[in-house]
C-alpha cells in the first residue's frame, strides 16, 4: 500500500517536472519528436534509478558515518557524473542496439538535475532503500510521461500557425502550462 | 605557461589536488557556519513554541519524544518548566492527510489539555488557499483556542470552520491537532497513574 | 569598453534565462514571489563569479581530457558554501529555496559560462562576465517573481497593491511556465524589432 502511495504520488500528483519543476532543460530540449523523447525518458530511467542507488549507499554508509554530510552535492554530482560516464562505456561494450538509442542522450544526463534532484529528494525524504528504489523508478515514469505527451502535442503544433515571436520555446512553455494545470487534477487523491 | 598535457598522472594528481582543496575550504566554511545554524535551529524551534505557549522563553524547556497509538513516527513534547513545575507542553504533531502530503503543526496545551494556541509548522499546501492554516496568512487557526479535545469532537462539517476551498486541509489540521490531544493525553494520564502507584507503594511500605 | 560589453551582455542581448534559455528550472521553481527570486538569482550570481575566477585562473592546470570534472567540483565548492551561508545568516529564503540551492550545481548556465568563457578569457573578463552573466539571470528572475507574485497575490515583496487573492494559478506551477513563456516572447519581438 506504501509503494503504491510513493507511485502515484511520484508519477502524477508530484510530477517531476510539472510539480516541482526538475528537469525543465532537457523537458523543452529533446520533446520536439516521439522517438526522441522515448529514448530519453528511458535513459533517464536508467540512470536515475542506478544513481538513487549509489548515492543513497554513500550517503548512509560514507558521509553520515563520517559526519560529512556537508560535502553531499559535491560527492552526489561526482558520482553521478562518473556513473553517467560509466554507463556509456558499458554499454557501448556489451550492447551496441541499447548504445544507438540512448548513447547520444547519455552526457546530456549529467546536468539534468533530476537526477541530482531525485537522489537529494530521496536523502531529504528518510526513504530506505527500497523505497527510495520505487521513487526514483517512478518519478522517472512521471517524467517520461510529460515528455511524451508534450513532445506528442509539439509534433501537432508544427501543423498549425503559431504567432512569430511565440514559436518554439515559448508555446512549448504555455502548452507546458496547461499539461500543469491538467496534472493538479489528480492533487489531493493520495 | 604552457598547458599542462592530459598524461595519466598529471590527471590524477591535478583532480586529486583541486578535490582535496575544495575538501579544506569546505571543511572549514562548515566549521564556520556550524554554530549560527544551531542558533538558527534552536531559535526558529523556540520562536514556534512561543508563538503556541506564549511567555513560554521564561522557563526552561524539557524535551522527549512520544510515539502515538496511530502513526509510524514519534510526536515531540516540549513541556515549559518554571522551578522545576509543568505549565504547559507544546506538542509537535504531524498528519499525512493533507492536500500535497505530510504537514506538521506546533498546539500548546496548559495543564488541564486546554488548547492554549496553535499553528502550522513545515507544510507543502496550496499557496492562497491551504496555507492559510498559518499563522502569517489568516487568523483561521484561533478558533482552536481554549478548545478542550476531550470535550469537543473536531467536524470540519459541523463545529469546525473549514478554509474555503481547502477542506482538505483544514480536515488534516483537524487530525493532526486530535493526534496531539490523544498523545498529551495519554502520557499524562500514565505519567498520572504511575505517580500514584509510587505514592501507594510508599503508604503501603 | 570592451571589458564593459563583457558586464553587460548578459542583461538583455545574451540574458541566460530570456534568450539563452538556460537555468530553467530554478526560474520556474523559485520565482513563487519577487523576494524568492531574487535571492536565488544572487545566490547563483556568487556562484557564477566564484567559479568563473578560480577557473580562469586554473584553465591552464587542468589537462583538457579532466576539465569537467575539475569544473563540477569548483562549482560544487562554491554552491555548498552558499548553501551554508544561507542556512546560517538568511534562513527564511533557506526555508523557501529548499532544494533549489544544491541544484545550482547542475545549472546549465554556471557550467556553460565556465566551458565556453572563463577557461579562455582573463580572470578580470570572467569575473566580468560572470558577475554580469549572474546579474542577467537575477533580474530574469526578479522580474518574473514580481509579476507571478502581482497576478497571484495581488502583492510586490510582500507589500498589498490590491485587497484579495488575485489569480491564484500564478503563483503555482502552471502560471509559472505560462509566464516565462509570454516573457521569453516578448523578449523574441523586442530583439526581432531590433535587428
Amino acid at each position: 500500500m506504501e509503494y503504491i502511495l510513493i507511485i502515484i504520488s511520484a508519477i502524477f500528483v508530484n510530477n517531476i517536472v510539472l510539480a516541482q519543476f526538475l528537469g525543465v532543460c532537457p523537458f523543452l530540449g529533446v520533446s520536439n519528436k516521439v522517438n526522441t523523447a522515448i529514448g530519453m525518458a528511458g535513459a533517464v530511467t536508467f540512470v536515475m534509478v542506478l544513481a538513487s542507488i549509489v548515492t543513497y549507499l554513500i550517503q548512509v554508509y560514507v558521509l553520515q558515518t563520517l559526519n560529512i554530510e556537508f560535502l553531499q552535492t559535491i560527492s552526489f554530482i561526482l558520482v553521478i557524473a562518473a556513473l553517467v560516464q560509466m554507463v556509456e562505456i558499458v554499454l557501448k561494450k556489451i550492447s551496441q542496439p541499447l548504445y544507438q538509442a540512448l548513447g547520444i542522450f547519455l552526457p546530456l544526463i549529467t546536468t539534468n538535475c533530476a537526477v541530482l534532484g531525485v537522489a537529494l529528494l530521496v536523502v531529504k525524504k528518510d526513504f530506505n532503500l527500497i523505497e527510495g528504489v520505487v521513487y526514483s523508478a517512478s518519478t522517472a515514469v512521471g517524467f517520461g510521461l510529460a515528455l511524451i505527451i508534450l513532445a506528442g502535442i509539439r509534433e501537432q503544433l508544427d501543423l498549425i500557425k503559431v504567432p512569430e515571436g511565440m514559436k518554439g520555446v515559448p508555446i512549448s512553455l504555455v502548452v507546458a502550462g496547461i499539461l500543469a494545470m491538467a496534472f493538479m487534477g489528480f492533487a489531493g487523491i493520495v | 605557461m604552457a598547458k599542462i598535457e592530459s598524461s595519466f598522472k598529471n590527471m590524477t594528481i591535478v583532480l586529486s589536488l583541486i578535490t582535496g582543496i575544495a575538501a579544506i575550504a569546505l571543511g572549514f566554511v562548515y566549521k564556520l557556519t556550524l554554530d549560527p545554524i544551531a542558533q538558527v535551529k534552536v531559535k526558529e524551534l523556540q520562536s514556534s513554541i512561543n508563538l503556541v505557549v506564549p511567555g513560554a522563553d521564561k522557563g526552561t524547556i524539557n524535551e522527549f519524544a512520544v510515539m502515538p497509538d496511530d502513526g509510524n513516527d514519534s510526536l515531540y513534547f516540549y513541556e515549559i518548566m518554571i522551578n522545576n513545575q509543568r505549565q504547559a507542553t507544546a506538542v509537535l504533531s504531524y498528519t499525512d492527510r493533507g492536500f500535497s502530503g505530510r504537514f506538521t503543526i506546533m498546539v500548546g496545551f496548559d495543564l488541564e489539555g486546554n488548547i492554549i494556541d496553535n499553528n502550522i509548522l513545515e507544510h507543502k499546501e496550496t499557496p492562497g488557499l491551504g496555507d492559510k492554516a498559518s499563522k502569517s496568512k489568516s487568523n483561521w487557526n484561533e478558533q482552536f483556542k481554549g478548545l478542550n479535545l476531550s470535550e469537543t469532537n473536531l467536524d470540519v462539517d459541523q463545529n469546525v470552520d473549514a478554509i474555503t476551498a481547502a477542506t482538505i486541509t483544514s480536515r488534516a489540521y483537524c487530525d493532526a491537532l486530535e493526534r496531539a490531544h490523544r498523545a498529551y493525553v495519554k502520557h499524562y494520564s500514565n505519567e498520572q497513574n504511575s505517580a500514584n502507584d509510587a505514592e501507594q507503594n510508599i503508604e503501603e511500605e | 569598453m570592451n571589458q564593459w560589453k563583457n558586464f553587460t551582455k548578459g542583461f538583455i542581448r545574451e540574458n541566460p534565462i530570456l534568450v539563452l534559455v538556460l537555468g530553467t528550472c530554478p526560474a520556474l521553481a523559485t520565482t513563487s514571489s519577487a523576494f524568492n527570486g531574487l535571492g536565488m538569482g544572487l545566490a547563483t550570481t556568487f556562484v557564477l563569479i566564484g567559479s568563473n575566477v578560480v577557473i580562469s585562473l586554473m584553465s591552464k592546470l587542468i589537462p583538457d581530457t579532466v576539465r569537467i570534472p575539475a569544473y563540477v567540483v569548483v562549482i560544487a565548492t562554491f554552491v555548498t558554501i552558499v548553501d551554508l551561508l544561507i542556512q546560517a545568516y538568511v534562513p527564511a529564503l533557506y526555508a523557501t529555496l529548499g532544494i533549489f540551492i544544491p541544484l545550482i550545481v547542475v545549472n546549465c548556465i554556471v557550467l556553460g559560462r565556465a566551458e565556453a568563457f572563463a577557461s579562455k578569457n582573463t580572470t578580470l573578463s570572467s569575473l566580468l562576465d560572470g558577475a554580469g552573466m549572474g546579474l542577467g539571470f537575477t533580474l530574469a528572475l526578479g522580474i518574473l517573481g514580481a509579476i507571478r507574485e502581482m497576478l497571484g497575490s495581488g502583492a510586490i515583496f510582500g507589500l498589498e497593491l490590491f485587497p484579495g487573492d488575485g489569480a491564484l494559478i500564478f503563483v503555482l506551477a502552471p502560471g509559472a511556465f505560462i509566464a516565462l513563456g509570454y516573457m521569453i516572447a516578448l523578449v523574441n519581438k523586442i530583439n526581432k524589432a531590433k535587428n
